[in-house]
């Protein structure tokens, strides 16, 4: 089939962009939606043109390091795919697609579709650290969870962290990613030692960021490539608002002795 | 903002009910009116508890502005670069309309304060019967027009906050969370529907 592309291109971080018209006379629809870009970029270097800078890597939609915009939705308009999973036949012969990467102050572009993430790495560090028993591993199921626990959990776990959350949010807000990561741990026992302050610190590096703030419009939930729930946002808030009520213990350098 | 919200959205649901005395003819809600100055009495002063109430509405008004204001700003500043495209695939109307819509609501706010309590702009205005104030100030179209469209911006206003609250408070429970849109939807249109109704049975003689 024949598609007209129009891709962004930019140089670089600091360097002006601009839509550039490329047309595909030859798609397959068997292709994956980078393979179709990997041939396109085949043909940009065979003419001696610098190819598009796209990020990917594991090519089965379960990393994460894939993702544009593609007529304005964050991963094109399959639900719960990424985009290297997302296939050709999905889109009409003659169709025209805006090829766009993810815009966010907070992830600048640093060339084409490659946009910096670092941002959503510096939330997860704020997290901390999660205690764990030094020493031989233990038995794998030494600590009981309810099935349904580590079933919300397992969903919460599930973001990638691609960051289509917030290329796709009109306020280009955070809160997603943020929320699956906090409660992902919040579920289980083994995050509860930590499960306060991990909240509060991950809270206020999200609120640091160049994130805007979440008015529910559900747009980052309906675009996950994970399917991750609204609901993860609103148990974020909960936790966050208990820790602000929170009954807090200072820890001594020399208390807990004995 | 949900905090804020939540007490503004008390007070639509009071004012709207308690106008509901129109119905009852002017006796009803003449009486209601002078009974909100009367409230506390005899412990508190006349108008005593109606100042503390719309003092509480004031800060609730200026919590909501100001928390609108400012996550308005965060979020303009935080889209860095315009898309050529951009296609909503879930945000319904009411997500969308939050801001001028609450611009709006403010605005016809001020309005309405201006013209059924002050009077300023009302052509026969009478500070103790509130009845024929509404009923004049409905007689002229463009005015009831405006309310009218008003009520249903704050109809959209509080289906979304209605739902976005509980999201906002955490209050999210697979027991409850299928009522939330359902809560929402219910509170959304009877404030909407009485509030609209007022005009509307002015301008049809029904209520003269």
């Amino acid at each position: 089939m024949r598609l007209t592309l129009r891709v962004w291109r930019q140089a670089g971080p600091s360097a002006p962009g601009r839509l550039v018209t490329y047309e595909l006379p030859d798609v397959s629809e068997h292709m994956s939606f980078l393979e179709m870009l990997d041939v396109l970029n085949e043909r940009l270097t065979e003419k001696g043109e610098e190819p598009i800078a796209f990020d990917h890597d594991c090519r089965e939609g379960i990393c994460g390091t894939c993702g544009f915009m593609i007529s304005g939705i964050a991963h094109g308009k399959m639900p719960a795919t990424t985009v290297c999973q997302l296939h050709m036949r999905h889109f009409r012969d003659g169709e025209e697609l805006v090829l766009e990467p993810w815009r966010s102050k907070a992830f600048p572009v640093l060339r084409d579709l490659v946009v910096d993430r670092g941002a959503f790495d510096r939330i997860i560090q704020a997290g901390g650290y999660v205690a764990v028993n030094t020493g031989t591993a233990q038995d794998a199921n030494a600590i009981p969870v309810a099935k349904a626990d580590a079933d919300v959990a397992m969903d919460a776990a599930s973001c990638i962290g691609c960051g289509a959350c917030v290329a796709q949010c009109p306020n280009g807000a955070a809160q997603l990613f943020t929320a699956a990561k906090v409660s992902q741990l919040a579920l289980l026992p083994q995050g509860q030692p930590e499960r306060w302050q991990r909240v509060e610190r991950m809270v206020a590096q999200l609120e640091r960021e160049a994130f805007g703030s979440c008015t529910n419009y559900g747009e980052c939930e309906a675009v996950c490539p994970k399917g991750v729930s609204l609901d993860f946002i609103a148990m974020m808030n909960r936790d966050w608002l208990r820790n602000v009520f929170r009954v807090r213990r200072e820890s001594r350098a020399t208390g807990g002795a004995g | 903002m949900a905090v804020s919200g939540i007490v503004l959205f008390g007070f639509v649901v009071g004012h709207m009910f308690g106008n509901l005395k129109l119905y009852q003819g002017p006796e009803a809600i003449n009486v209601y009116a002078e009974h909100l100055r009367t409230m506390g009495e005899p412990i508190l002063p006349r108008n005593a508890l109606l100042w503390v109430v719309r003092a509480v509405l004031l800060a609730a008004v200026g919590v909501h502005l100001w928390s609108a204001w400012t996550t308005t700003r965060q979020s303009w500043a935080a889209r860095g670069g315009r898309y050529e495209v951009w296609t909503p695939v879930q945000a319904d109307y009411a997500a969308r309309t939050m801001r001028w819509g609450g611009v709006l609501i403010a605005l016809f706010v001020a309005f309405h304060i201006a013209d059924l309590t002050f009077g300023t702009g009302h052509p026969q205005f009478a500070p103790a019967d509130v009845y024929s104030n509404v009923v004049r100030g409905f007689q002229r179209v463009p005015v009831a027009a405006f309310y009218m469209a008003a009520n249903v911006a704050l109809g959209f206003h509080l289906y979304h906050g209605l739902w976005s609250l509980f999201q906002s408070l955490g209050w999210n429970n697979p027991t409850f969370n299928h009522w939330r849109r359902t809560f929402a939807t219910a509170f959304a249109c009877i404030v909407a529907a009485g509030n609209v109704s007022f005009p509307i049975s002015v301008l049809m003689g029904w209520v003269k």
